[in-house]
């Protein structure tokens, strides 16, 4: 299991913006005269709070990339603000305290693995004394430490990505970006990427992702928020968010067979015998009151009763309003970069 | 010291860089045939082998600093390796200037390489060493400037312009920058005000390379070629004027990198 890094306290309870973003917008000239414009980002303002795992959604040409371009000032914004750990973008403390993978990252492919981690390193500001120390450190916890001399142009595409990662979090960083980390990764490469995500979270580290696997990032945000065409369509806590979009309750009776609940029939969607017991499923407008009392009547008794949520893939399907199982460009398995 | 880093990781990638090794055979294979063309030209076997030698440090450096200066930022951006340096504590210019200088290392061992090759040239017509050869080296830093100031046009051009472009205006101006000279004699003789005004313009304008050859009278390659040192005076001018259109090239460069987009 990856583990890149150490020394970091536990989470921190108390809740700050970390990365705040308001009215961000890029727009980009096109065409020979650059007189076309082609808008990336509409005015996005978001606030992403410390020791948060904050995932960012969205289709292809959703304007996610270009978010993370913008943060890590690869391109510059038309305009609005942002800022990371309370200083504005661009200013030379940042970059100093956070780590950034590229969607696809792609190295000097002349450089051995150590090669590029000791020369990032120093770019990061990792002093001397250390750097061979925590280059070694992290190709031993990256699994490529007996890869350490070979030049990253041998390198497979899973082994890219996580010296893609050490370089990220050569530097301790507060704030992790990852951009598509998911990209490309076979099982288990996706389970360890998840697990040391967690790991840097619990360990303190401020994680902002995007990705176009919609099962992974449930599995790992706390936040979400979901870009479509540029513009942000929603963003919040992701139970609260999943707990909203429930629009069935599921009632488990013990005691009580199928027959003798027939005339609930009307009320319920779906009714399933399973053993003694019976589970029904009902719209969340529908009044519980009949199907308890029914139940009861009939000599039975309630187990359990809780909202059945919808997956992060139906709410997302839901704000962009595409059928989620309608054939589309989107896919909750295939998504690429925006 | 980032600037440095940068520097380092630019001299190795283009030492790691076949075109570099080929560039450098080419070279050799010029003072190799110099050497074979000296034995034909009796009395003048050691000018003969300076002045070939010191023309392949000047082509073979000006084919470096212009193929390789357009693409020092180009291939950055392309490859977006440039995406992994800029999210780090480092400014642009940190990262263009640190270019510049691993690209400037790059030339100096390859220009002290080729002179190396020149001085056993000369020692295998010769017989033995003679310190007046060091006279050959004032010629080699003005060739070596000449060098600093097409790495600075080529990164200049590239900061705004694609690869192929760049290419050919560094090149047509060092070419045109060697004939600067005539646009001011051409201003003197013009009987025109506009024609006169266009030819000053561009005698301060463009930069001017005959600074670093033809400008000094006799040339300084000239001069080493019968193994003499030009005035100092003359090295200090051409250096001071190098340098400072150098500096001015950088920072524009600089200023146009500054608001870039990496897309």
């Amino acid at each position: 299991m990856l583990n890149l890094q150490e020394g970091a306290g536990e989470c921190n309870q108390a809740m700050a913006a970390v990365i705040e973003t308001i009215g961000l917008s890029k727009t980009y000239r096109t065409g020979f005269w650059k007189r076309k414009k082609g808008k990336a980002l509409e005015s996005l303002t978001l606030s992403v709070e410390e020791g948060e795992v904050f995932g960012f959604l969205g289709p292809n040409g959703a304007g996610k990339t270009t978010t993370l371009k913008l943060l890590m000032r690869i391109i510059r914004p038309t305009s609005g603000e942002a800022s990371i750990l309370g200083y504005s973008i661009g200013h030379p403390h940042v970059y100093s305290q956070v780590g950034y993978l590229p969607e696809q990252p792609y190295f000097y492919d002349y450089l051995t693995a150590e090669e590029l981690l000791s020369y990032l390193g120093r770019l990061s500001g990792v002093p001397s004394k250390h750097l061979a120390s925590r280059v070694t450190d992290l190709l031993k916890r990256a699994g490529l430490f007996e890869a350490r001399s070979l030049q990253l142009r041998k390198f497979s595409k899973g082994m890219l990505q996580r010296i893609g990662l050490a370089q990220a979090v050569i530097n301790d960083p507060k704030v992790l970006f990852l951009d598509e980390p998911f990209s490309g990764l076979d099982p288990i490469g996706r389970r360890e990427l998840r697990e040391m995500i967690q790991q840097l979270n619990r360990q303190g580290v401020t994680i902002f992702f995007s990705s176009h696997i919609l099962s992974d990032l449930e599995s790992l945000c706390n936040r979400y928020a979901i870009l479509h065409q540029g513009r942000l369509l929603d963003s919040g806590k992701l139970e609260e968010a999943l707990d909203r979009e429930s629009q069935t309750i599921e009632v488990v009776a013990g005691g009580v067979r199928k027959e003798e609940a027939l005339c609930l029939e009307d009320l319920v969607q779906d009714m399933t015998q399973i053993g003694d017991r019976v589970r029904f499923l009902v719209p969340r407008e529908a009044g519980l009151t009949r199907i308890v009392e029914t139940v009861e009547r009939a000599g039975g008794k309630i187990l359990t009763i809780h909202p059945v949520r919808p997956s992060l893939e139906e709410v997302f399907f839901r704000r962009i309003r595409v059928p989620s199982a309608a054939p589309s460009a989107i896919s909750s398995a295939g998504m690429s970069g925006s | 010291m980032k600037v440095l880093w940068i520097a380092g990781n630019t001299f190795r990638e283009n030492i790691r860089d076949k075109v570099l090794y080929n560039l450098v055979t080419v070279a050799f294979l010029l003072v190799g045939g110099a050497l074979l063309l000296g034995e034909l030209s009796i009395g003048y076997e050691m000018k003969i082998i300076i002045d070939i030698g010191m023309a392949s440090v000047s082509l073979t450096g000006v084919l470096i600093a212009v193929f390789i200066g357009i693409s020092l930022v180009q291939k950055e951006i392309e490859k977006r390796t440039i995406y992994n340096i800029v999210s780090k504590p480092v400014s642009r210019h940190q990262f263009l200037l640190g270019k510049f200088l691993g690209l400037l290392f790059t030339l100096a061992v390859n220009v002290s390489l080729m002179v190396m090759a020149i001085f056993a040239a000369l020692i295998y017509l010769n017989g033995r060493w003679d310190w007046s050869f060091l006279n050959i080296l004032p010629a080699t830093l003005l060739i070596f400037m000449e060098l600093v100031l097409v790495t600075a046009l080529s990164l200049f051009f590239s900061s705004f312009s694609t690869p192929v472009l760049s290419a050919v205006f560094t090149l047509s101006l060092w070419v045109a920058g060697h004939f600067n000279n005539d646009f001011l004699s051409f201003a003197k003789l013009s009987k025109s005000p506009v024609a006169e005004f266009t030819c000053r313009l561009l005698y301060y304008l463009l930069p001017n390379f005959s600074n670093f050859d033809s400008n000094a009278a006799p040339t300084a390659i000239q001069q080493a070629g019968y193994l003499q040192t030009p005035e100092p005076v003359v090295l200090l001018a051409a250096f001071a004027y190098g340098s400072l259109y150098t500096v001015l090239l950088l920072a524009a460069a600089a200023g146009i990198f500054e608001r870039r987009d990496f897309k």
